[in-house]
């Protein structure tokens, strides 16, 4: 970590860059915040440690309007939607400077808590076992078993994109990504149904998950706006949970590199990532693999027509 | 708020007779805005046009809908209808209740309840129409004809009568197509090549023709009017300015293995050739995957005997980028392959041929230089076999499902000729159906049968096996006599299905004009615009949209050329109003648009945009409206609704959707 300050701070003294993202210290120790710092000085704050899981992508569309280049630390995963949202033209990459860090797996208090581990007043990060100061004393676990869903699928340790990368970084799959998909699919449409109503119910329509993910970048979302009477419509149905989440994949089809962060902030634990998943697996199966955000030249295959496309009709089947 | 006229047509029973018109003006009369609604047993006829007319100009209307056929029937009609009554034509909506309910319903209940709820969707969407102004666009006086068989030519030739010019794109290294392999044409018996070469040479003449041969199309952009064709010109090897077309290359070329395609490969050729001896132009090219120069860098024996110093072994391909207002298809067809049809023996016997190379080896010019003779042995055939409908009328899946047409002319008119020339040979012909609805085809077919005693034989071969002796035993069976048959022949011909010719799928796709499932392209109307694609601009000759025989085909060509010469008669265009535009407010800049956009219409530009006081340098979507065909592509991709189309707006289509299901 310090590592990473020193560099941080010798490129903004050299003018290099005007601000850093990085990841900021708050009041718990398990909380660490996305934040911008523009001196040496604020950067005493900056902190990189197991939990700082969040994508600092998406923060690089507005600091692309700002004058000077912003130096942002990206783990491997974080450089997909990085690339991605390079291609949609969102992030200027004139105007960054990116170091990779290295990453082993995030890992998330909510896992600790599913894990019964509670009261939580300190993780220390022993290599592969964490050990949990809690009200009720000392306990300790695998680090794999709190480690964040995305990281189970982990996207490899390479970074993308990278102007230098500092730090060592370690391929955490352990799972088939698609495992719980396929079991999806296997369900009958009314056992889905009432899997999904089950989970989305539970939304509160907090908007985190539309405000976390890198692709849901839209100026003025459809949400938002009155062009569709899209709110008014939502708040008609009686289930209308179900036509956000819905819509909002559709929307981020093609785009979704799959990090994995919509899950992750969702704070009524909705496994939202399975609409996309289910979306990538198809566009797979029917296009051919396709990883968004691989680089920034690739059209993904929902917006290229090639004379070799897959008919309509391949796309009919399912349960019923 | 809109005051709407509806307008309900009984289109005398079509309509009428499953959907209770009455109901359906009552139920649109209590519409919101609606302020008139009446029924009239033909809206298209002048009479109902007068009815729309003067409900707009008496009741100052701002909006109609017109409950009747399909828009691609009557819009323009209705729209025409209101211009002149006042109103904006692109405030009337069509409700089809006819194609979409009253003819594939037949409770007339519930036809009625979904004619009101089309009335209703219909109704909804007019609400949110507003005035649209078309535009015009200009066109450039030059065509484009791909494919130069007889119905390419014969296009080529009456457009450029007309006095358009018109540029032929022929793959192969002459132009003339399939007829100029054919030997004799029904129902006249005329010698195939004394009545297209003479056509092929007027062509090659014309002042206003240009002839590209061994080209093809590469790459096509723009739209009707404007379109712009990247063709590319093969090396010929030979400068086709230098070349006397004296032949010396093609005698003394040592490489003279290679498969003669113009004669079905049944003969051989050698690398520099022409394709025959009437070819257009007379210049030869180099096939360079069988020249020993180019295989090898040793030879050049063509370019030592050759006088005017023409051969070049140096060219290369190139790329001609030209402008064209229509372009019309004529890339005509092909047999299939025959893999499928493992009973007919075709794979295993010489002396099992089809159609097409029996045309070749009557031919006077074919690789038996006209003599009837078995391709094994040389042998003069005693007994012959014509089997029909080989992969066409097919249900089994292994050949098409439609009937070739041509096939039971030409075998006739084959059974004829031989029976004519060699009056010992037996013919047989095993047929489903005889088919002969043309001028005079009747009329032939029965001298086959009455005057030359072919014996035809309603049924089909089973199988047809080689004996060890050379000869071939085909077995079918006679459905009149309920009988099997078995003969022994010592040649059997067949009449092989043709399908279109296989660039026409990838030709479709460049031009965005529709194909079938079995790849011929589709025409605007199947009855009325038969020789038009339903992309504007494009146009059909020939068997690229059907199979045809030669006066069809001639005939559909000067149709096609007589649209062509319509639309190219025309200075400007009225372009499509309903076109995308992008609201910069609304737009990401993110490219998705474009890379779906078929038209190439839109653009990116940097913008200063006013965002409710927030001022800001951002990308936006930009739409070529000359260029935009609204597909509507984009708006579906655009992921916050930025793109939008005038006349099919994301509002009016949901507006419509919601009527429907209230």
């Amino acid at each position: 970590m310090q590592e990473l300050i020193e560099r941080a701070k010798a490129l903004l003294a050299d003018g290099t860059v005007s601000r850093v993202l990085g990841w900021r210290a708050t009041d718990t120790p398990f909380g660490p915040e996305p934040a911008f710092f523009e001196s040496g000085e604020e950067l005493n704050e900056f902190v990189y440690n197991c939990f700082c899981g969040a994508n600092l992508s998406k923060y690089l569309i507005e600091s692309s309007a700002l004058e000077g280049k912003t130096l942002a630390f990206l783990k491997p995963c974080d450089t997909y939607s990085f690339n991605q949202l390079c291609k949609e033209h969102r992030i200027d990459r004139g105007k960054t400077y990116i170091i990779g860090v290295g990453c082993k797996g995030k890992i998330t208090v909510e896992r600790l808590h599913e894990l019964g581990i509670k009261g939580i007043l300190d993780v220390e990060d022993a290599g592969d076992t964490l050990t949990v100061k809690t009200l009720y004393g000392e306990k300790s676990c695998p680090y794999s078993d709190a480690m964040l869903e995305r990281c189970h699928a982990c996207k490899g340790k390479e970074h993308r994109v990278a102007d230098e990368v500092i730090g060592e970084s370690a391929d955490t799959t352990d799972t088939d990504r698609f495992a719980k998909v396929t079991e999806l699919e296997q369900m009958t449409s009314k056992e889905r149904y009432a899997f999904f109503q089950a989970e989305l119910s539970k939304c509160i329509r907090c908007n985190a998950c539309r405000n976390v993910c890198p692709v849901c970048n839209c100026r003025k979302c459809v949400f938002d706006g009155n062009a569709f009477d899209s709110v008014q419509k939502a708040n008609a149905t009686e289930f209308e949970e179900k036509m956000f989440h819905i819509i909002r994949a559709f929307h981020v089809a093609g785009r979704c590199t799959d990090c994995g962060e919509c899950s992750r902030v969702c704070p009524q634990g909705i496994p939202l990532h399975l609409l996309n998943r289910k979306l990538i697996k198809d566009m797979d199966a029917f296009y051919g693999e396709y990883q968004a955000g691989e680089d920034t030249s690739t059209v993904s295959p929902l917006t290229a027509y090639t004379e070799h496309d897959i008919e309509p009709e391949a796309g009919k089947g399912g349960n019923e | 708020m809109q005051k709407i006229g509806v307008f309900v047509c009984h289109c005398g029973t079509n309509i009428a007779a499953t959907v209770d018109v009455l109901r359906v003006v009552e139920a649109a009369a209590k519409e919101p805005g609606v302020v008139h609604a009446q029924d009239y047993p033909y809206m298209c006829s002048e009479a109902g046009q007068a009815l729309i007319a003067s409900a707009i100009r008496d009741k100052g209307l701002t909006g109609i809908v017109v409950c009747s056929c399909s828009p691609r029937m009557h819009e323009a009609t209705f729209r025409k209808c209101a211009e002149r009554a006042g109103l904006n034509p692109y405030m009337v909506e069509i409700a089809n209740i006819r194609e979409h309910c009253s003819w594939i319903h037949k409770d007339m209940e519930e036809a009625t309840q979904k004619a009101i709820i089309l009335a209703r969707a219909a109704i909804a969407k007019v609400h949110l129409n507003t005035p649209l102004a078309a535009g015009h666009s200009q066109v450039t006086k030059r065509a484009l004809v791909i494919g130069g068989g007889i119905a390419g030519i014969q296009t080529a030739l009456d457009i450029a009568e007309a006095g358009y010019p018109v540029d032929i794109v022929e793959k192969n290294p002459s132009i003339g197509g399939r007829m100029a392999q054919l030997d004799k044409t029904f129902p006249t018996l005329d010698c195939s090549a004394c009545i297209l070469t003479p056509k092929m040479v007027e062509a090659a003449a014309h002042p206003n023709i240009r002839i590209f041969t061994y080209s093809e199309v590469e790459r096509v952009t723009g739209f009707v009017g404007d379109f712009t064709v990247d063709i590319r010109k093969h090396a010929r090897s030979v400068d086709m300015d230098k070349c006397t077309g004296c032949g010396l290359c093609q005698e003394k070329c040592p490489s003279r293995k290679t498969p003669d395609e113009f004669n079905r490969a049944l003969g051989t050729r050698s690398a520099i050739y022409t394709p025959f001896a009437q070819a257009i132009p007379n210049v030869p090219v180099i096939d360079r995957e069988h020249c020993i120069k180019f295989k090898t860098g040793k030879c050049g024996l063509c370019q030592t005997v050759c006088a005017a110093g023409a051969i070049d072994y140096t060219q290369s391909d190139e790329i001609v980028s030209e402008k064209y207002g229509a372009i019309v298809v004529a890339t005509g067809f092909d047999t299939i392959k025959l893999d499928r049809f493992g009973e007919y023996a075709y794979d295993q016997s010489k002396d099992v041929i089809t159609s097409l190379e029996l045309e070749r080896i009557m031919n006077a010019a074919g690789p038996t230089g006209g003599h009837l003779e078995r391709l094994s042995d040389g042998r003069m055939p005693r007994e012959m076999v014509f089997i029909q409908c080989v992969g066409s009328r097919c249900s089994d899946g292994r050949g098409k499902s439609y009937c070739s047409k041509i096939c039971c002319m030409y075998t006739a008119k084959h059974a004829m000729l031989i029976r004519d020339k060699y009056p010992d040979v037996n013919v047989t012909v095993f047929y489903i159906d005889v088919r002969t609805p043309g001028k005079n085809f009747d009329e032939f077919y029965r001298r086959a049968v009455e005057q030359y005693g072919v014996n035809y034989i309603k049924g089909q071969v089973g199988k047809v096996a080689p004996l060890p002796d050379g000869r071939l035993r085909v077995s079918g069976s006679d459905l009149i006599d309920g009988k099997a048959v078995e003969i022994t022949a010592d040649m059997v011909v067949l009449a092989t299905a043709i399908e279109p010719d296989p660039s026409a799928r990838r030709l479709a796709s460049m031009l965005t004009a529709s194909i079938d499932t079995n790849d011929f392209l589709t025409e605007a109307h199947p009855k009325l615009r038969p020789v038009e694609s339903p992309t504007a601009g494009v146009y059909l000759s020939g068997v690229s949209q059907g199979p045809k025989d030669i006066p069809e085909t001639v005939s559909q060509a000067g149709a096609c050329a007589a649209k062509v010469i319509g639309l190219l008669a025309k200075d400007r265009l009225t372009t499509n109003p309903c076109t995308a535009h992008s609201d910069q407010l609304l737009c990401n800049g993110c490219s998705a648009c474009a890379n779906v956009c078929p038209y190439g219409a839109i653009s990116y530009e940097q913008r200063e945009v006013n965002d409710h006081g927030v001022r800001g340098e951002r990308r936006i979507a930009v739409v070529n409206n000359a260029l935009c065909q609204g597909c509507g592509a984009c708006t579906v991709t655009c992921p916050s609704g930025a793109m939008d189309l005038q006349g099919f707006s994301n509002r009016q289509l949901i507006a419509e959707v919601d009527a429907i299901c209230r």
